[in-house]
């Protein structure tokens, strides 16, 4: 217990801006921008703060905050950090104060704009923090709203479409994980998630959701796995995912895939698996097979794009679907008598590692293609440019970085997560990682198509007259996130080191009750 | 606690006073109006600060009325009575201060509605079933003209409608409550008097009487398929009555359901039961398709009020403690929200634009004309999704919570109704308030012309009508205990148990 409310500050600093926003209506629009940056800007010091008070060592929940709040549903407002917090909201701090800079020529209404990703932003950071259901789904559904006006309002010309899509998709998940979260209350009377994970571990959830007999006890599973899946998106969920990262706009597009995605991701190793072992052990092999349709068929539907912005929307469904993949591997071969905990530790260690790689890299990819766009006056089909590296020498270096993080090149970031969840997958569910195989040949081959026409060649299309380079903001927002690949990419123990003691906790944990 | 009947009668003087002043001025009937409603709403909440939870109805007022039939004019109020008074409180007033532009026959207006606030009060605050029922129909009356003198669409008709409908469902009420009386010998009309003279009843004849007064006050909170009337009433009534209506006219027959036909029989409750739950569901996701297919924009918010009472009702059937105290929350929740969407819809768009169907709506940039009613109706609208951090979400998951408890398969097709209902609150959300922004941009400063578009502002008296129901609701929905407090302990009475026995499985 702490007394300094530090996470509390996380969450509320980015809304106590937003409110400003909202009370000075007269701001003028470089105001509102520099104020925007301040308040998002908070998180990465007070993250920093965090992490200096963190201790790599434990692996409990640190700096908790935990005060009594709702009697009557013996709701209490607990936050609390753990490694896997920790990483996200790291993510979260720097790619919010990047996704700004993104957006910082946004002409419309800056004010709102600023408003609306602010509350985006707190409700994400408390997300990763809350420890209890009840202001966790507060801050879970509350994120929708600002990014529904923020595709709508901001976005191309097929947004309102596609944020209702996005909202109305997610929302569906969301009640159905309402009523899981409905019966998990009615069977245990409590909604803290630390509380929960200890019922789900020794078996007692199981055995009193087990006592309603019939289906209702796969519904519940069924309830809370939706949500998430949706959320992630977990093929074949995933349709609502091309459009809203297509028609968003560049700064939010970064913000959706790096920090949203990774919600649900977050939602499936802190609620799900520690709830559910053994429902998500008897469905893992199926749930594998889903995991798998997200990573292959993710980079054989990017492959196929020509809309460059779907593309990489199309390769974050294959992303973000490795996490998954590492997860559902491990779950299918816990208990079994040959499991290793070195595969699963490298799995889940991998998990948490491509959170935050993809966060990096298709954050770093959006705005790629949002300045290719803004070049090009719009367009940004594979086929419009050539040559660009010859225009823009600097942007090629900056974005083929990024690419090659992607794509998992060994001395880039994205190499050692995609490694070590192949590393683990492959000891604990061997056929799944030969076919992940396809989708790191797929991955490949879409990536260099882009670097190709794009980059190489004669100077064609939008590249072809004037094409600046990249300069002042762009650099801003490219070259901290460049930076950070390069670094992780040689030194991956400088994240690692943050969730080691509690991934080999988990590991050593996996013991069906 | 005693300052509670003064509601009542405070509201009655009120309603004097302001048609007195209406004859005068205009202003002046308004004011009398709005410090009568503040006056009343300030009345409970001083007694609710008072207020010492316990198990039981606590008398405030008791004398003989009409001794040879053993009528008593009896009140008393426990923490499900006080939450709906302070419900009433705070919609009257936001009423009044939506109603500030009534310029036709002001005075009478007034009048009219604090009339039906003083019978809303009376039946929150009743006693005695036979009693419950007068005041129960002085609700209805004024309900009638201010439809058919002051409203808009189709307003004989849907006044009509309104009014036959509580007629039908009072006189099926009456003829229970009599049945029962009569058993009992004329015992009284008292709520434990009529349990014990129903309970001495056959079975069957038990499940007629509850039928009969759990469907007549049911028809009032809009039980599906009794429920045509709360469109069209809510549609053609002037903005404040489709407040008072939606907000605590549709409660005035839940809290009959809870306070007068659940104690009267736990046989013929636990009867009903099963098909009780799934009209409520049926309601409830019924309700939602329809008002995903609506194209005028009232139409949508009426629906989506069937669809809210669906939860009502859903947690009263389940009859357990968490899903009934999540049942009276949601009255409290749906009136709140309920009035603060009529309001938006009737008096900020309506009264501006004199349209309400979403083709006229997306052709004038609303959101940049009416920036705070955007605001607002975003925010309703959240909150009428049943989203995190406004009322409705404990609400909603104390109930799915408790009638999890009473059959999964109910919590679960309630759970399709929390998805309908985002669906159409982002589709009535977007056509209305932001569908001009599709089809060609606006780009840089090229507007349309802005003659057109010139729109009255908001009022201060709108500003502050719509900053009370909106701190409401939040308050509510980050701190549900300051209503569970009260409630909880009053189901604990033995009346309540005794039919909650009756119907859990």
């Amino acid at each position: 217990m702490s007394a300094f409310p530090l996470l509390s500050l996380v969450i509320f600093v980015p809304w106590i801006g937003a409110l400003l926003l909202a009370c000075l209506p007269r701001l003028r629009a470089p105001a509102c921008r520099v104020l925007a940056m301040l308040f998002s800007l908070s998180t990465l010091g007070l993250a920093a703060a965090a992490l200096g008070l963190y201790d790599r060592g434990s692996t409990g929940y640190q700096l908790v905050e935990d005060h009594a709040w709702i009697g009557a549903l013996n709701v209490r407002y607990h936050l609390g950090l753990d490694g896997l917090s920790l990483v996200l909201v790291l993510l979260t701090a720097i790619l919010a104060p990047a996704s700004l800079v993104a957006s910082w020529r946004q002409e419309r209404d800056p004010r709102a704009f600023g408003l609306l990703f602010l509350l985006l932003q707190g409700s994400a950071l408390g997300v990763f923090l809350a420890l209890n259901f009840f202001h966790w789904f507060i801050f879970w559904e509350l994120s929708l709203i600002p990014a529904y006006f923020l595709i709508k309002l901001w976005g191309g010309p097929g947004a309102a479409r596609a944020a209702y899509q996005f909202v109305v998709y997610t929302m569906g998940g969301s009640a159905f994980l309402l009523l899981g979260f409905a019966a998990i209350f009615a069977a245990t009377g409590t909604l803290d998630f630390a509380r929960l994970a200890q019922l789900g571990a020794d078996g007692t959830l199981a055995a009193r959701l087990a006592s309603l007999g019939g289906f209702w006890p796969q519904a519940v599973f069924l309830g809370v796995f939706l949500g998430f899946a949706v959320k992630v998106p977990l093929f074949p969920f995933h349709t609502w995912l091309p459009p809203a990262y297509a028609e968003a706009p560049t700064g939010v597009s970064m913000f959706l895939t790096g920090v949203m995605s990774k919600m649900g991701v977050y939602g499936f190793l802190r609620v799900l698996w520690p709830l559910f072992p053994g429902p998500l052990h008897a469905a893992a092999v199926p749930l594998l097979w889903f995991a798998l349709g997200g990573v292959v068929l993710g980079a054989f539907a990017a492959m196929r794009q020509t809309d460059l912005k779907r593309m990489v929307a199309y390769s974050s469904v294959n992303h973000v679907s490795y996490c998954l993949l590492a997860l559902f591997a491990v779950s299918a071969a816990t208990g079994r008598s040959g499991l290793t905990s070195e595969a699963a530790a490298a799995a889940l260690s991998g998990t948490l590692l491509q959170m935050f790689n993809h966060g990096l890299s298709a954050a770093a990819l959006f705005y790629c293609i949002g300045l290719l766009e803004a070049r090009a006056g719009g367009r940004r089909g594979i086929g419009d440019f050539g040559g660009v590296q010859t225009a823009a020498p600097v942007f090629a270096g900056l974005c083929g970085v990024a690419m090659f993080s992607s794509l998992g090149l060994p001395g880039l970031n994205g190499f050692v997560g995609e490694f070590l969840i192949f590393r683990g997958v492959w000891g604990l569910a061997p056929w799944a990682a030969a076919t992940a195989c396809l989708g790191l040949l797929a991955t490949a081959i879409f990536l260099l198509t882009f670097w190709q026409r794009v980059f190489h060649g004669p100077r064609a299309g939008a590249a072809a007259g004037d094409f600046a380079d990249a300069a002042g903001l762009d650099i801003a927002v490219l070259g901290p996130l460049v930076a950070l690949m390069l670094v992780l990419g040689v030194l991956p123990q400088l994240m690692t080191g943050l969730f080691n003691p509690l991934i080999t906790s988990w590991a050593n944990h996996l013991v069906l009750p | 606690m005693s300052l509670l009947p003064w509601t009542i009668y405070v509201s009655l003087a009120g309603a004097l006073l302001s048609l007195a002043a209406g004859s005068r001025s205009h202003s002046l009937a308004r004011w009398t109006a709005l410090l009568t409603a503040a006056a009343a709403w300030t009345l409970t909440l001083l007694a609710a600060a008072r207020f010492v939870p316990g198990p039981g109805l606590q008398t405030l007022a008791d004398c003989p009325w009409i001794p040879s039939l053993g009528v008593r004019y009896h009140l008393a109020a426990d923490g499900i009575s006080l939450t709906l008074l302070v419900l009433t409180g705070l919609v009257a007033t936001a009423g009044v201060l939506f109603s500030w532009n009534i310029e036709e026959r002001t005075g009478e207006f007034f009048s009219l509605f604090l009339i039906l606030v003083a019978g809303v009060y009376g039946v929150f605050l009743s006693a005695d079933a036979l009693l419950l029922f007068a005041f129960y129909e002085i609700a209805i009356v004024p309900k009638y003209f201010l439809i058919a003198i002051w409203g808009s669409t189709n307003r004989e008709y849907g006044a009509m409608k309104l009014a036959l409908y509580s007629f039908a469902g009072s006189a099926a009420v009456l003829a229970g409550l009599l049945w029962a009386y009569a058993a009992g010998h004329g015992g009284g009309f008292g709520f434990a008097e009529l349990a014990q003279a129903a309970a001495t009843l056959s079975r069957h004849q038990q499940i007629a009487v509850f039928a009969l007064v759990f469907f007549g006050f049911a028809t009032l909170a809009g039980i599906f398929p009794l429920h045509t009337w709360a469109p069209t009433g809510h549609v053609a009534a002037p903005t404040a009555a489709s407040m008072l209506l939606a907000g605590v006219v549709m409660k005035l027959g839940a809290y009959g359901c809870l306070r007068v036909a659940l104690p009267l029989s736990p046989l013929g409750f636990a009867f009903w039961q099963p098909a009780i739950a799934w009209l409520a569901v049926i309601g409830i996701v019924y309700a939602g398709l329809v008002a995903l297919r609506q194209e005028d924009l009232k139409f949508v918010i009426g629906y989506s009020s069937v669809s809210h009472m669906g939860f009502v009702l859903l947690g009263l059937a389940a009859a357990n403690a968490q899903a009934v105290s999540g049942a009276v929350l949601q009255m409290f929740s749906h009136g709140v929200i309920a009035g603060l969407l009529f309001a938006v819809v009737g008096r900020m768009v309506y009264d501006r634009t004199h349209t309400r169907m979403f083709a006229d709506l997306r052709k004038i940039p609303l959101h940049r004309l009416l920036p705070f009613a955007a605001a607002v109706f975003v925010v309703a609208g959240m909150a009428s999704m049943g989203l995190p951090g406004f009322s409705g979400f404990p609400a909603e998951l104390t109930i799915l919570v408790g009638a999890w408890r009473a059959g999964p398969q109910w919590a679960s097709v309630a759970a399709l109704g929390v998805l309908v209902a985002a669906a159409f609150t982002l589709r009535a959300i977007h056509l209305s308030f932001f569908a001009s922004m599709d089809g060609p941009q606006p780009t840089g400063g090229t507007h349309p012309p802005e003659q057109v578009l010139s729109l009255a502002p908001i009022t201060l008296a709108e500003k502050a009508g719509a900053l009370l129901l909106v701190g409401a609701t939040v308050l509510i929905g980050l701190k549900p205990d300051l209503l569970l407090d009260w409630i909880n302990p009053a189901l604990q009475s033995p009346l309540l148990q005794a039919a909650f026995k009756g119907g859990a499985p």
